[in-house]
């Protein structure tokens, strides 16, 4: 087994964040994972507030397993891929369910990635795992403090491989990010996690 | 030292750390001195709006803001209630919903010539219920139904029967009046003066404002409509549940509940009251006594 990332067994989610340049990275991401994917991943992508309809079927053309905007107090179920919807945020509640809300833009954003990432690092502390991927505004640096902060992995795309390296740079600033790493390596990181989840659980 | 690192994290909103056990404390508070129960909103949320008071109002900590509410402070309690909530909406939010009560909905309840009653379940600032008078004014409906509109925080409501609200959101509200197939233009229905839009008070004036709790309060009166949306997803599954026990009690027989566009009834206790008549938009009719 490849090891390459000495990745413990314990992680039970991950959320991923993305803005300007992130749509290409996410997709090749998507299309890599395999159709028994053992964790739920949650997406917060900045996209347009008043457009409801195309996005998660524009990420579907090229991702393995179907993706879902959840709805309010919908369970997180592993091996589902959920996509913040337009217009609303989206958090992680306590009893493992997402929570929706209208609250106010958050850097300039509804979804916003950093409540996404902070809330689901208050409900999973060490167990998850934030990607953090190109973007143009300090989105998400907050909630991957708060993931380092309660013990979560901090994975970042290489900055010089980012079309903007604005997001993946302000959360470096903000705190300790573990991997900083180009897209075929966050997808080799994604793989190696899967076979370690799967092999704690058949052991 | 120290300093660089502290102003930096102030760049950073909601960033006071808060325990699930502090946050138990504070409802318990509210519940015992002010008769408000916050115990069952949902706790992600209910998080975030308790670090934005603390930031707004420059509290030194926690513990600062639950000192200040030990104090009975009705003034800084009512505040702390209009905080709390969270007022941010837009007229003809989501168009293609007001194009299913344009086009089906409301046709549906006029099979008789009695008076339609509909009720705005959380109405916040008022855009909503005008979103709903110049649909209704547009159908040539509005003497025939009668609305109530209420909310939990007073303040709120009197906000909502002045009608006034900024110019720069009046784009947003234009462009949803336009895909919500408004026949004319939103611009008819205000004034503009020092950067505020006047809505035209007769659309409303025989609207009930009321203050109305859903947490604490029962049913008041039968409805044929309610509107409901984004507001439950502020609560947990437990209130979400009773909640909508109040609003079934609320409606008529084959009547109409609409909810947000992501909100769902599926993990709600008496869901199998309700029919589905429209999923992307949610509304549901009341099928079941």
């Amino acid at each position: 087994m490849h090891n390459r990332f000495q990745l413990d067994d314990h992680y039970r989610a991950i959320v991923i964040g993305g803005s300007a340049g992130s749509f290409q990275v996410i997709s090749k991401i998507l299309s890599s994972l395999p159709t028994d994917f053992e964790l739920p991943i949650a997406m917060c992508l900045h996209r347009l507030r008043h457009v409801r309809n195309g996005f998660v079927e524009a990420l579907n053309i090229k991702s393995t397993i179907a993706i879902k905007e959840p709805h309010d107090k919908e369970p997180i179920r592993k091996g589902n891929i959920y996509l913040a919807p337009a217009n609303y945020h989206l958090g992680v509640e306590i009893g493992n369910s997402f929570a929706l809300t209208t609250e106010e833009l958050l850097n300039n954003s509804r979804p916003a990635i950093d409540i996404l990432l902070a809330s689901a690092a208050q409900v999973y502390g060490k167990r998850l795992v934030g990607i953090l991927l190109s973007g143009a505004n300090k989105d998400g640096a907050m909630g991957m403090k708060r993931i380092k902060d309660r013990g979560g992995l901090t994975v970042i795309q290489d900055p010089k491989e980012c079309l903007i390296d604005t997001m993946p740079v302000s959360a470096q600033k903000l705190t300790t990010i573990d991997h900083s790493l180009d897209v075929q390596s966050i997808i080799d990181l994604l793989l190696e996690l899967n076979q370690r989840v799967k092999n704690a659980k058949e052991s | 030292m120290f300093f660089v690192v502290c102003h930096r994290l102030f760049e950073y909103p909601y960033m006071q750390e808060i325990e699930i056990s502090q946050l138990r404390a504070l409802t318990d508070l509210i519940k015992q001195r002010y008769d408000y129960d916050f115990g069952n909103y949902a706790m992600s949320s209910f998080r975030r709006r308790i670090q934005r008071i603390i930031e707004l109002y420059k509290f030194a900590s926690f513990d600062a803001l639950l000192e200040k509410l030990k104090v009975s402070d009705a003034k800084f309690f009512q505040e702390f209630l209009s905080e709390i909530t969270v007022n941010v909406t837009e007229m003809f939010r989501d168009p293609t919903f007001w194009v299913e009560l344009r086009e089906n909905i409301l046709p549906a309840l006029l099979t008789d010539n009695k008076i339609i009653s509909i009720w705005h379940a959380g109405c916040s600032s008022g855009e909503e219920v005008y979103s709903m008078a110049i649909t209704l004014k547009e159908m040539n409906l509005l003497d025939r139904v009668r609305i109530v509109a209420t909310d939990i925080d007073n303040s709120i409501l009197a906000k909502a029967r002045d009608g006034v609200y900024s110019v720069k959101n009046m784009e947003v509200n234009q462009k949803n009046y336009e895909r919500a197939k408004g026949l004319y233009s939103l611009d008819t229905y205000y004034k503009e003066q020092n950067g505020k839009a006047y809505l035209d008070k007769t659309l409303v004036k025989d609207v009930s404002y009321r203050e109305h709790n859903l947490v604490s309060e029962v049913s008041f009166a039968k409805f044929d409509l309610i509107l409901c949306r984004n507001v439950m997803i502020y609560f947990n599954q437990t209130l979400q549940n009773q909640v909508l026990k109040v609003f079934h009690e609320s409606l008529y027989k084959n009547s109409f509940l609409a909810i947000g566009s992501k909100e769902s009834l599926i993990w709600c206790e008496i869901a199998n009251k309700f029919l589905v008549v429209n999923n992307e938009e949610k509304v549901y009719k009341k099928v079941k006594d």
